[in-house]
């Protein structure tokens, strides 16, 4: 035990001696989660819209002007019939449909009620929210000056229709998803270096003919990152709750413990990455190529699994960060209990020991 | 002489049809400087790290420090110190840190270390390095350190590998002289080296061909056992016969 902290003190001064990397590593999380909320919001200008109007009367007119005239729309197609929608969307021509209801001006003049229908491609969640948010107000100006000239109540609803990605739960996506990058690449990548580093430099071969047992070298080159890893976690969580307004709705417990299984794979991942390659820049592109383009890409936390295409929805399946991220978004964001990600918990729990069991076989039989 | 401190009778190390170090007997006795020669690939990085407890031998067995290879290699590695060849010593960390370090991982007690590091900066001559950061020193001093380090704990025998690759030739004499010392302070000294001036220093001195041990001796007796003037060209006449290539 003795061995072990003399070992552990010594990693720690290989990182806190490190400066800039060690700025890198504690600045990172805090860039990048300022980076998604604020810088990375999406302003809606020119965006694409088409108009599907079967009534073609004034009150649709009027309206279309204004959408027109707007300077974050740009108008491009007037639609004949509805078949064209779902044309317009599948070949990316528009980001939003504004379809209005039979006979509205009718309608608004006899019940004072009339429906118009906002479909977006909601792939960028963000960018969709707020195309609603600026149609409605139009509306919603119009519906106002149209009461005061007609002297009676009129309401038009509009229905608000996402495409690509109904529940929207993708609004506050970024927050679980740099969790889950940060922690790959401090983990999984730190770790995979640090102990490469070790071979590179020969210190290994030193090491391995001391009495210290491997699996404590191991141990404690995992220590320090861990420890890194849990001021992250800390940070993270600090900027989401009081900087982005992003409230952690469920057991926070819990999303320590879901965070710590995920830390685990992702420290099992940079041991098995160490055994395979021998050069630290290798560790450094295998766990970029190798861990972190497929969490950023492929774990939902820029696109939407939903909207992959099915070879690629399969092998998300196989991304940790994937279930990682379900399973903040349900604790974090949604608020669910518990129970909720015990799905999630137990691929968690599976892939580490997996992990874990193969990179320690592997890194016995280099000893051989 | 008691018992001899590294023993191997037949000691074999097959890779797969390959058969790395075949057979090889030989023991050495305490305090002694044996010089562990050979050419690239002959066999003796294998040979050593069998008898380092890192690797476990196919066949045949060997004892260190009357521990046995096989089956007690953790005793092994308490009895032993190690320099590879590669530079062992941590660069980023202080010059009393790394000597800390490798004092703790063997076991040391922390109140005998202080007083020790200050003895031995003092006889390197390092008083005032006590706080420089590793890399700041210069190879030489490095290398003196990094021996100096590994036989810290009081090992029964130390292992260096190729410990003076890349360095002058003076401070290869500066040390050698720490060998010496080493030895005469009764640990035993196993050192692989492609100097050939350096295998003169060793007491007695071991070349391996093919995995083979083809000539073990005193380097005076081995010159005039192949009639010749140096142990390079005792080393040119052995090498010449290995038909396995080198990696």
């Amino acid at each position: 035990m003795k061995q072990f902290l003399v070992f552990v003190r010594k990693e720690f001064y290989h990182i806190l001696r490190d400066k800039r990397s060690m700025m890198v590593l504690l600045g990172i999380p805090i860039v990048q989660i300022v980076l998604f909320g604020f810088a990375i919001t999406t302003e809606v200008k020119n965006s694409r819209v088409a108009i599907f109007d079967p009534s073609k009367d004034v009150y649709t007119r009027q309206i279309t002007e204004r959408i027109r005239a707007n300077a974050y729309f740009d108008v491009r197609y007037i639609l004949d019939s509805p078949d064209q929608i779902d044309q317009l969307f599948k070949k990316g021509q528009t980001d939003m449909v504004v379809v209005f209801g039979d006979n509205f001006a009718g309608q608004i003049n006899h019940t004072g009620e009339a429906a118009i229908q906002l479909i977006t491609d909601a792939t960028d969640p963000n960018q969709a929210t707020t195309m609603n948010g600026y149609v409605t107000n139009i509306i919603h100006d119009w519906q106002q000056e149209r009461m005061q000239t007609l002297q009676v109540p009129i309401q038009i609803k509009p229905e608000i229709k996402m495409l690509y990605n109904p529940e929207m739960k993708a609004s506050y996506n970024f927050v679980p998803g740099v969790m889950g990058m940060i922690f790959m690449l401090i983990c999984a990548m730190m770790t995979a270096i640090a102990i490469v580093r070790e071979k590179e430099n020969g210190t290994m071969e030193v090491l391995l003919a001391s009495p210290m047992r491997p699996i404590f070298i191991i141990l404690a080159k995992a220590v320090p990152y861990l420890a890194l890893s849990l001021v992250n976690f800390v940070s993270i969580l600090l900027i989401s709750v009081y900087l982005l307004d992003v409230p952690v709705a469920g057991s926070l417990g819990w999303l320590f413990v879901l965070s710590l299984l995920f830390i685990t794979v992702a420290l099992s991942l940079g041991l098995l990455i160490s055994t395979i390659v021998d050069t630290q820049v290798a560790a450094m592109l295998a766990s970029g190529m190798a861990l972190i383009m497929p969490v950023v890409l492929l774990s939902g936390m820029i696109y939407p699994v939903e909207n992959m295409a099915l070879p690629l929805q399969w092998f998300s399946n196989i991304i940790p960060a994937k279930w990682y991220i379900v399973g903040v978004k349900k604790l974090m964001i949604e608020g669910l209990t518990v129970g909720s990600v015990v799905k999630e918990m137990a691929l968690l729990s599976l892939m580490a020991a997996a992990l874990i069991t193969i990179s320690l076989k592997k890194f016995k039989k280099r000893l051989e | 002489m008691s018992q001899p401190v590294i023993q191997t009778e037949q000691l074999t190390k097959r890779f797969g049809a390959f058969t790395a170090v075949d057979r090889i007997s030989f023991q050495v006795d305490k305090g002694e400087i044996f010089g562990f020669l050979g050419a690239n690939g002959a066999g003796k990085t294998t040979a050593m790290r069998m008898l380092c407890g890192l690797s476990k031998p196919t066949s045949g067995k060997g004892t260190v420090a009357g521990y046995n290879i096989a089956s007690q290699s953790e005793s092994v590695k308490r009895s032993i110190g190690y320099m590879s060849q590669k530079f062992s010593l941590y660069e980023d960390l202080k010059v009393w840190e790394n000597i800390r370090l490798f004092a703790g991982i063997y076991g040391m007690e922390e109140r005998l270390i202080a007083p020790k590091t200050d003895e031995l900066l003092t006889r390197l001559g390092f008083a005032d390095e006590r706080n420089t950061l590793v890399k700041a020193l210069p190879l030489g001093w490095k290398q003196k350190l990094s021996f100096s380090v590994s036989i810290f704990h009081e090992p029964r025998i130390v292992f260096l590998d190729e410990p003076t690759g890349g360095v002058d030739p003076v401070t290869r004499r500066q040390f050698w002289e720490l060998i010496y010392d080493a030895a005469d302070r009764g640990i035993t000294v196993f050192v692989t080296t492609h100097y050939m001036d350096e295998a003169e220093y060793c007491n007695r001195v071991s070349i391996m061909v093919d995995g083979r041990i083809e000539a073990l001796d005193t380097p005076g007796n081995l010159k005039q056992q192949f009639g010749a003037h140096s142990m390079d060209e005792v080393f040119l006449q052995l090498a010449r016969k290995a038909t396995r290539k080198a990696d």
